[in-house]
């Protein structure tokens, strides 16, 4: 993938910003530019809208087979959180025993390292979840 | 809108198919459909192939052009198209055909599914299926596609909808069936054992629990229904051919133990088709996981939620239970060429429907349903076919 393709998701990727519906309230991540519900009265009236970073496992799985990607990091917890703004976002879990993870586990957002490509020279940055208290 | 009919069907042997490339096998295919449908050739005047992604399986696009081209049809000049929709390609492709009938536009309409998986390592083949989910939002951070399908199965056991042995058992029952198939990849069948002890690939998931990578092709041919007899003594009616879709990313949805897409398009096939989910006396499923396949036959109604799972153990979706699943083995055990497995469903259900299924045949079935599913249930494709 190009430089461009990851630079200009980073204020998703970095800081969990999505947007807001001006219309009816509802908060999307990642960023929409009409809301699903309103359509055409939403046009125009979707903002910036930064997630909170807390919130508790909803699912979870450790994965075993990786892609070649993440292979250095298998087995690794993958888990869908849910915000304390309501949304859903899947994103991996670190710095936890794999045996501990467990449903209604509270967690926050941190920033760490995805994934390099060395043939375009970048290292991909983004959200994953830590434990609560880590 | 014109009634269709189905009037020939063919596939090819699904597995790892080192000796065919995916020319051979589209071609194969589609001339064991005409053959079936006594056509010579020069009848056909529209085509669609559902497949999901030849430019990196085998990096060439415009496989549309290619099947036409080897399969005589260029020489005529007839239209192909290629159709894309992850798992669900196939089955969009049948729909496309149906409507190219139904509305006149186009009168005899070959339909044909292909994937050549095996070309590419399976590191590289399971990258390519992680495309099927969000890939900016779920694969960069670390989701594979098994690991979405875990996530649902872990939902599963939590709120008790099935429990872990129910889910495994959908793998045994496909196991059973494709032991009958002589076309399936896998011929042999297994215990729950061997799905709960095998290695892990996305916990709960096993090895057992997911579909494996494939080559194959299959092929239908449509026709108006009131012409169908020119061609065939034992033409099949396509009652209903609904589709869906929801959004790309699983977690983009509040509830992840049902598939809205599934329970739309089924709504729409059993309304368009006048008939009601007990109607169906055998159904193939998109079982590209175990949790896929419990979870689908609960979305289309066959068995009430929480009751899917438990259903399956005890063998009512076995060849003789209240509906027969997957009596070509599903995808888990007949195999799963992606742009293939919509198409390879029509073709089994034509084949129950004919009375053609050899040690798989389910008695009496007059409705046969297919389920084609593309990523997470983001599109989805309900046909009911119907025995005249």
């Amino acid at each position: 993938m190009s430089v461009a393709r990851h630079w200009r998701e980073t204020p998703g990727r970095y800081n969990l910003v999505g947007t807001k519906c001006g219309n009816c309230g509802r908060i999307y991540f990642p960023r929409r530019s009409i809301c699903p519900e309103c359509r055409r009265a939403s046009f125009g009236k979707m903002e910036q809208y930064m997630l909170k970073d807390h919130g508790t496992v909803f699912t979870y799985s450790v994965v075993h087979e990786a892609s070649a990607d993440n292979n250095n990091l298998k087995p690794y917890a993958i888990a869908m959180i849910r915000m304390d703004d309501g949304v859903l976002v899947t994103g991996q879990l670190v710095d936890v025993d794999l045996d501990k993870v467990e449903i209604g586990m509270p967690v926050r957002a941190v920033l760490r390292k995805l994934g390099d490509e060395s043939h375009i020279a970048t290292i991909n940055y983004g959200y994953k979840f830590v434990p609560k208290d880590k | 809108m014109r009634e269709v009919a189905i009037i020939g069907v063919g596939i090819t042997k699904f597995g790892e198919l080192w000796d065919a490339s995916f020319r051979d096998l589209g071609i194969e295919a589609g001339l064991k459909a005409m053959n079936d449908a006594n056509l010579t050739g020069s009848e056909v005047d529209g085509m669609f192939i559902g497949n999901m992604s030849s430019g990196s399986f085998i990096a060439q696009h415009h496989i549309s052009a290619l099947i036409a081209d080897y399969s005589g049809m260029a020489s005529q000049n007839v239209p192909s198209t290629r159709v894309e929709a992850a798992g669900a390609s196939g089955g969009v492709a049948f729909r496309q055909a149906v409507m190219a009938v139904a509305s006149g536009m186009h009168d005899i309409v070959v339909v044909g599914g292909a994937e050549k998986m095996t070309d590419v390592s399976d590191e590289a083949a399971n990258s390519i299926l992680d495309s099927a989910t969000d890939q900016q939002w779920e694969a960069m951070f670390g989701a594979t596609f098994p690991s979405l399908y875990a996530m649902i199965a872990r939902r599963f056991m939590h709120e008790k909808i099935a429990t872990r042995e129910e889910i495994a058992s959908m793998a045994v029952n496909s196991h059973a069936h494709g032991a009958l198939n002589p076309d399936a990849q896998f011929r042999k069948a297994i215990t729950l054992d061997t799905v709960l002890r095998s290695s892990m690939v996305s916990d709960p998931l096993t090895v057992f629990d997911c579909a494996p990578i494939s080559d194959g092709a299959a092929a239908v041919v449509l026709c108006p229904l009131d012409a169908a007899k020119k061609y065939t003594d034992r033409p099949i009616k396509v009652t209903a051919s609904a589709q869906a879709s929801d959004t790309l990313a699983l977690f983009q949805r509040n509830d992840i133990t049902t598939f809205g897409a599934t329970a739309a398009a089924a709504k729409r096939a059993y309304s368009s088709a006048k008939i009601k989910a007990e109607d169906i006396s055998v159904a193939e499923v998109h079982d590209h996981f175990t949790i896929e396949g419990i979870m689908a036959l609960q979305d289309l109604g066959l068995f009430k939620k929480g009751e899917a799972g438990k259903a399956v153990k005890d063998g009512q979706a076995a060849i003789g239970g209240k509906v027969a699943v997957n009596t070509s083995g599903g995808l888990k055990a007949r195999g799963n060429p992606i742009g293939a497995t919509g198409v390879a469903q029509i073709v089994e259900i034509t084949k129950q429907l004919r009375g053609d299924a050899d040690k798989r045949q389910v008695k009496d079935a007059r409705y046969g349903l297919a389920h084609n599913s593309g990523g997470t249930g983001s599109t989805v494709v309900v046909s009911i076919m119907e025995a005249l």
